[in-house]
């Protein structure tokens, strides 16, 4: 009886996620998996090998940097004074709740022609003429980097909050150098929310689409981009599903991955 | 006290914290520049870019297409997935541990593989209105904030209170709304916050299921930031930013805005 009312009323929820997401996105990989010819056309092309090794490159190099930028500002955070932690934590809110295309649109301005980089080098006599710092790689991993920091952020001052400041100053005490104590005091207690900031900022660059397309377009085409061009511009429905087929693989083997990664170095699992 | 922070890392931090908030600020003055193009810091002050945005038709239509979006898809995902968290917490050792997962899977399959699978099956198999693909897409995408948050605030409701008033010969239906709702009221409004937020900025799902007439917002700036490059885009992004900032405001008022930061 009570079984039977917790179905009924989970089922219009379960029914949407079966009938919009699972049904629809298993078609979409069955399909590739019934005609493999589309791997064939997709790792036989050197412009598509290319892209799926730069997405991973990038979102490997953003992955690096938001870890480092966020585990350090995350640290100061988690030890500022009461009033300045919810300061702290609002201002990177804030820009997490700002939409993806505003945030990467403000380094379209930022990096342009006209933007406040090139004013500057023009002011500083660096250069006369303005010059395009858009449609590189770097301008994708900056935007990204920006994109994801908060994220990082957040996720990680709930972790290092729950390292008592006891243990840092026993550390300190005891003649460990603030080097030494971070390294082997602070860094090991925050593995866990390292790999779990580690997996949302690897998943979302990898799969990311507005970011790439406004700051790095065609030439720097990523997964996300090349899944949109196969299905919308070149209307080639195969391909587009091979791309969203290895976008789901790769997504699920490094969230696996990073979950045994998980298991192994936390000592508090079992 | 001896501060546990050495001062270098602070002043580590205040430049991040200035690499965060940069940005922003230059979106503000390029809206504001009296000039064509895209500028910072800004030449002259006006605000006619902010007048330009509703006299552009695709504007004024996309901004209600988003608006009407949100808004459905968001009470749709409430009112499935509140019945649906009341379940996972009142009849969790009846139901089967997995039930919770499936409503976390529409953020672990990456959005833009959703948009493409929704816009597969509707081409060949459903005969659906693009209007409605959008909605359904956005449903999923904010389906699990909503079962996530309302699970999070029933989890410290204390269920012996409806069956108190159940035993006292309340009807079940009537409990819900006269005892359970009122508790959890703090994370429904989180809930619906959160996902007005997400749907009104997503990108991924609606790339694929804008059509002739039915595009959102975000497509609309992409679209637009293609061929022109003037202070339109930046002024709209403000338009954006002052939404964000209403609603923080709103989870402040309801559950202080520490609750963000979990």
């Amino acid at each position: 009886m009570r079984r039977l009312a917790g179905w009924m009323l989970s089922l219009p929820a379960l029914a949407l996620v079966v009938l919009a997401l699972i049904l629809p996105v298993g078609a979409t990989i069955v399909a590739t998996l019934l005609d493999t010819a589309g791997y064939g056309a997709f790792f036989g092309s050197g412009f598509r090998r290319t892209v799926l090794w730069r997405t991973l490159e990038i979102a490997s190099i953003t992955t690096l940097i938001s870890l480092v930028v966020g585990f350090l500002t995350a640290f100061v955070v988690s030890r500022a004074p009461p009033r300045w932690r919810s300061v702290l934590i609002i201002a990177a809110v804030f820009p997490l709740l700002t939409g993806v295309v505003v945030r990467s649109f403000a380094w379209l301005i930022v990096l342009g022609k006209n933007g406040i980089v090139n004013n500057a080098l023009i002011w500083l006599g660096v250069t006369d003429t303005p010059f395009s710092m858009l449609y590189t790689q770097g301008s994708v991993i900056v935007a990204m980097v920006y994109l994801f920091v908060p994220l990082m952020i957040l996720t990680l001052v709930g972790v290092l909050e729950g390292i008592p400041d006891d243990l840092i100053q026993a550390s300190a005490s005891l003649g460990a150098g603030p080097a030494a104590t971070f390294r082997q005091v602070v860094f090991p207690l925050a593995v866990p929310g390292l790999i779990v900031g580690a997996v949302l900022v690897f998943t979302g660059s990898f799969t990311s689409y507005a970011t790439p397309q406004l700051l790095g377009g065609e030439r720097q085409m990523v997964m996300g981009t090349l899944l949109h061009q196969r299905a919308m511009v070149a209307f080639d429905w195969d391909g587009a599903a091979v791309v969203a087929t290895i976008m789901v693989v790769v997504t699920i083997l490094v969230v696996l991955g990073m979950t045994r990664v998980a298991k192994r170095l936390n000592p508090m699992a079992t | 006290m001896r501060s546990t922070v050495p001062l270098p890392l602070t002043l580590f931090a205040v430049l991040v914290y200035l690499f965060l908030m940069g940005p922003l600020v230059i979106v503000i003055g390029a809206a504001l520049s009296d000039t064509s193009y895209l500028t910072f810091p800004p030449q002259g002050l006006t605000l006619r870019w902010f007048e330009k945005i509703f006299e552009m038709a695709a504007f004024r239509r996309t901004i209600v297409t988003s608006i009407q979006i949100a808004f459905l898809a968001t009470a749709i995902a409430l009112v499935i997935g509140i019945p649906a968290a009341y379940a996972l917490n009142r009849f969790r050792i009846q139901l089967p541990g997995w039930l919770s997962t499936i409503f976390v899977l529409p953020v672990l399959v990456p959005e833009i593989v959703l948009g493409f699978a929704l816009l597969r099956s509707v081409a060949t198999s459903w005969e659906l209105p693009i209007f409605a693909t959008l909605l359904i897409g956005h449903t999923l995408i904010v389906l699990p904030y909503c079962v996530r948050v309302v699970s999070a605030s029933l989890a410290s409701f204390d269920f012996s209170v409806e069956e108190a008033a159940i035993s006292l010969g309340s009807p079940p239906l009537k409990t819900f709304f006269t005892v359970v709702l009122p508790n959890i009221k703090a994370g429904v409004i989180a809930a619906f916050i959160l996902a007005f937020i997400t749907s009104i900025n997503d990108v991924s799902v609606s790339l694929f299921l804008t059509g002739p007439g039915v595009s959102t917002l975000p497509i609309q700036i992409l679209a637009h930031v293609e061929q022109f490059f003037d202070p339109v885009i930046a002024s709209v992004s403000v338009l954006l930013m002052l939404l964000t900032v209403a609603v923080m405001a709103v989870v402040e008022r309801t559950l202080g805005l520490t609750f963000l930061a979990k």
